[in-house]
């Protein structure tokens, strides 16, 4: 399908979230959409699935002109979008959530393309169940996908519930797809999953959009490119067209890496021995753990293999199931969240939409409940100024009386770093840089890593392997129900790295590993 | 839901943020309040033609029963106390996210423990400290339920709605038991309750009419009290936090089981204060219909306002109005009185389905409007 956007526009109050937007998309296609944070790239998809109406231009799908009213339009005309946040149903099971939300048509057969014929037309009241089961298996199995049609959506990771999300989509009969943001957060093997995905849809001559902010997806992806820049077309460019050209069309220069000195002190700011945490379907154990002042942690592994708990553990809010937790000295194993609080663990959710930040309050909001000594009264002016110095200080795009959920994902992110209390002992953080463009990145991990040089301990969880090598100080590697002993970056390479998180955890080093610098050494 | 307008004088007076956003949304608030309003009347209108009833008799008559006569009036002003009092108590209920149903209870619970209180210290003591303690004992009383309520939803993990209804059904079991037994009158155990308080007990009234002023100046007190406490503290903002997410106030460092406690055991106190009035001021004894159902009726205020402290005054004015007014039906033209329950069921319906809704609720929806 052939998406052609025309002089689209819309503003939200002050602010131009896309201005004279025009371009086209081919079938057959896989166009990238680049930009800042803020630029105006989820807008965009969210006026071509439906969910926001323009306030000016149009759209014509096929040559065709539409308008679309709702998500069910967008998806009756072909348009299935991905949206950044996915918007499923964490208490239903993975096949109710496939079968949900299934417009009249499709499910009795009509209207949408079935992919399995002869299914479900006798369904007009009762769930097709066994027609549905039958068809979510074998889509999966069409694109290497596993999943469990009677799992939880709530226990499942991003990257599943990703795969689910495009499986209903295509199961409706889509034919134009609009990614946003797919791959932050997914693990490498998803990432290759629903990259050789997409690239089976490209061949069915299907039309396929991709935001996202990791040049390398790009590259690897995309066919064409656009690139938004405060909610207008900066440039457009066919691929390849080189990492340096679409960074300089996004950010208007070219970006210099943060510099990575050693941070660690003296001092034990975290110390685990011996501990044992675990959820319904894991249990893992970590025999030692000394975490110095300063020191940068790495958790290395496939999402959802623990790394996670392991945050969760260290924050207080889940009980180790043996072993001892002290923040600083302070022994809080079997304490209550907020004694760790106290000790200054500070938690980042990779979730920000459920366990991040409260759609329905405002950033001051936000910034009120945080407050360290609240008092009875609010006092709005004093929130207002502690709420601006957060957005200046954050570089934040909106305003104190923003509600969080009208920021951009970026922006959000940015949101819950500011959130973070000023003096933390330990910083633990799921997926840090999750939705931010490169810029945004470095420029957040210069401030996290002033934060070490202050003396913070920074343990934080990420799925792109750049980002842990160059960042830690060692790192954890979790795969297949076990966690590795710490590992020195500087004994680690790519390539190994890669193939531990694969499994190969035992694999000795392949240097002795009694490191010089006292940094790295394991206490 | 575009964000406030852009030219919004940025050097104003900043309020709370809570404060704001209520009064932003004020225009079209009232439009979506006001839409099902027409729509109920129309319903009950056309029942009432359905029934043989001109409309514009049974409105004539709902008013004249209302507010025909002083004494009439004073009523509406007297049914007026408890539903501010229960309905207040909601307010922080909802605001925590919770559908708590168990306010009739509640209610019932701290009739219970004013007249145990009243049994228990007079004569001994001087009557006005006797009124006081049955007051607080209708409170404690109230507090003590909501707080198990609470319990049984954040220990418990029961649903508050069914532990709510378990809870009301528990307190009315009690009632029925000390009515038929250990306090019924000598002699004759009825439906009609136990003996009379002694009248040095009684709450004194406006010129022989049922309105109690200190008991109307009680719970208007307790609604401009909960405004404040939810627009502009702390614990507003965190059982707001709570009512939308309660995982993400949980990590943001809200202790979310505790607000929730606190939202019920506030609740607990208000209705139980409610029902010490009923029996002090009111009744001037116990007996099992000593609720009437006032704190199911100040549920659907509380759900037709919108969880709205401001519009629960005048709602609560109405539906009082209605349930006085329409005592007077079957005598002027033999109607069941009941009549103003459909009236008022019917509104609350229509204003929870109505497609100008404002948005309320647990949180978490759309945040995007096509
Ligand atoms: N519902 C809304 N209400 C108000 N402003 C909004 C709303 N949605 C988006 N905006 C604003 O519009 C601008 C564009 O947002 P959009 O979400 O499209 O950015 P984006 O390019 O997807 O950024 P990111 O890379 O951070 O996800 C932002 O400044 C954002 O704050
Ligand atoms: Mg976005």
């Amino acid at each position: 399908m052939r998406i052609e956007i025309e002089r689209v526009a819309k503003r939200f109050g002050p602010v131009n979230a896309n201005d004279d937007v025009s371009l086209t998309i081919q079938a057959g296609a896989v166009h990238g959409l680049l930009g800042e944070n803020g630029a105006g790239k989820s807008t965009l998809l969210r006026i071509l699935g439906g969910l926001l109406r323009p306030d000016a231009g149009r759209l014509r799908f096929d040559g065709r002109p539409v308008a679309l009213d709702s998500p069910a339009d967008a998806l009756a005309a072909g348009v299935g979008v991905l949206h950044q946040e996915p918007l499923d149903f964490p208490p239903l099971t993975v096949l109710e959530s496939f079968l949900v939300a299934r417009p009249r048509a499709a499910r009795a057969g009509g209207g949408a393309r079935a992919l399995l014929p002869g299914r479900g037309r006798a369904a007009g009241v009762f769930l097709p169940r066994r027609a549905a089961r039958e068809e979510l298996l074998a889509l999966a199995a069409r694109f290497g996908f596993s999943v469990d049609p009677d799992e939880q959506v709530a226990r499942l990771t991003l990257g599943e519930r990703q795969q689910l999300e495009l499986l209903r989509l295509l199961s409706l009969g889509a034919r134009a797809l609009l990614l946003d943001e797919p791959t932050t957060g997914i693990s490498g093997a998803q990432q290759e999953a629903l990259f050789s995905a997409l690239r089976r849809l490209k061949q069915d001559g299907k039309a396929i959009v991709l935001v996202s902010h990791k040049l390398s997806d790009v590259e690897a992806l995309c066919d064409r490119v656009t690139v938004l820049r405060q909610g207008k077309v900066a440039g457009e460019a066919e691929m390849p067209a080189g990492a340096a050209r679409l960074v300089a069309l996004m950010f208007g220069k070219a970006l210099a890496l943060p510099e990575r000195l050693p941070t660690a002190g003296d001092g034990v700011a975290l110390a685990l021995e011996d501990v044992g945490f675990g959820d319904h379907r894991l249990d893992l154990r970590l025999a030692r753990l000394a975490v110095r002042r300063g020191e940068v942690i790495g958790l290395a592994g496939l999402e959802g293999s623990g790394q996670r708990l392991l945050l969760r553990a260290c924050a207080g809010l889940l009980r180790v199931r043996r072993g001892r937790v002290a923040i600083g000295g302070a022994d809080l194993t079997g304490r209550p969240y907020p004694a760790f609080l106290r000790a200054g663990a500070g938690y980042l959710p990779a979730d920000r939409r459920r366990e991040g930040l409260i759609a329905g309050l405002s950033i001051e909001e936000h910034v009120a409940l945080r407050a360290p000594r609240p008092g009875v009264f609010l006092r709005p002016r004093e929130i207002r100024r502690a709420a601006e110095r957060a957005i200046e200080a954050l570089r934040i795009h909106g305003r104190p009386e923003t509600p969080v959920e009208a920021l951009s994902g970026g922006n959000q992110q940015r949101a819950q770093l500011a959130l973070l209390p000023g003096d933390l002992a330990l910083l633990l953080l799921e997926q840090p840089t999750r939705g931010l463009d490169i810029a945004s990145a470095r420029w957040v991990w210069e401030q996290l890593l002033a934060r070490c040089r202050a003396g913070t301990a920074l343990l934080f969880a990420s799925s792109e392997l750049d980002e842990l090598m160059r960042y830690s100080d060692r790192i954890l590697v979790f795969s297949g129900g076990r966690v590795s002993p710490p590992v020195s970056v500087a004994d680690l390479t790519l390539d190994r790295l890669g193939r531990m998180i694969g499994g190969e955890l035992d694999e000795p080093a392949p240097a002795p590993a009694e490191p010089a610098a006292p940094a790295r050494s394991d206490p | 839901m575009s964000p406030e307008p852009a030219d919004r004088p940025g050097s104003s007076a900043p309020r709370s943020p809570g404060v704001r956003r209520a009064w932003a949304a004020w225009p079209g608030e009232v439009a979506s309040r006001l839409a099902p309003l027409a729509l109920a009347l129309a319903f009950v209108a056309g029942l009432c033609a359905l029934l043989g009833a001109s409309p514009a008799a049974v409105a004539a008559a709902l008013w004249d029963g209302a507010f025909g006569s002083a004494d009439q009036a004073a009523r509406v002003l007297a049914t007026l106390a408890p539903l501010l009092l229960c309905g207040s108590g909601l307010l922080f209920t909802f605001r925590a996210g919770l559908y708590h149903l168990g306010v009739e209870g509640q209610l019932v619970l701290g009739a219970l423990c004013a007249t145990g209180a009243a049994r228990a210290l007079w004569p001994g003591l001087p009557a006005g400290l006797v009124v006081a303690l049955c007051v607080a004992a209708g409170a404690l009383g109230g507090v003590l339920w909501g707080a198990l309520t609470g319990a049984l939803h954040t220990r418990g993990r029961v649903s508050e709605i069914f532990a709510g209804l378990g809870m009301n059904f528990v307190a009315q079991g009690v009632v029925l038991y000390l009515v038929f037994g250990p306090w019924k009158r000598p002699g004759v155990a009825s439906m009609a309750g136990t003996e009379p308080l002694d009248s040095a007990l009684w709450l004194s009234t406006l010129g022989g009419t049922e309105l109690s002023p200190a008991a109307l100046l009680l719970a208007a007190l307790a609604l401009v009290g909960t405004a404040v406490v939810l627009g502009r503290t702390h614990f507003g903002l965190r059982l707001r936090a709570v009512g939308l997410s309660p995982e993400a106030a949980r990590v943001l460092g809200v202790p979310a089981a505790r607000e929730m406690l606190a939202a019920f055991a506030i609740s607990g106190a208000l209705a139980g204060v409610a029902g010490a009035l009923q029996v002090l001021g009111t009744f001037h004894r116990l007996l099992p219909n000593v609720s009437s159902h006032l704190g199911f009726l100040a549920l659907l205020v509380v759900m037709l306002a919108g969880r709205r402290a401001a519009l629960v005054a005048p709602i609560a004015l109405f539906f009082s109005a209605l349930n006085v007014g329409s005592l007077k039906l079957p005598m002027t033209l033999g109607l069941e009185s009941s009549l103003s329950g459909v009236l008022q069921g019917v509104l609350v319906l229509l204003a929870l389905l109505s497609p100008w809704k404002a948005r309320v609720g647990r949180g978490g929806g759309r945040p995007e409007e096509a």
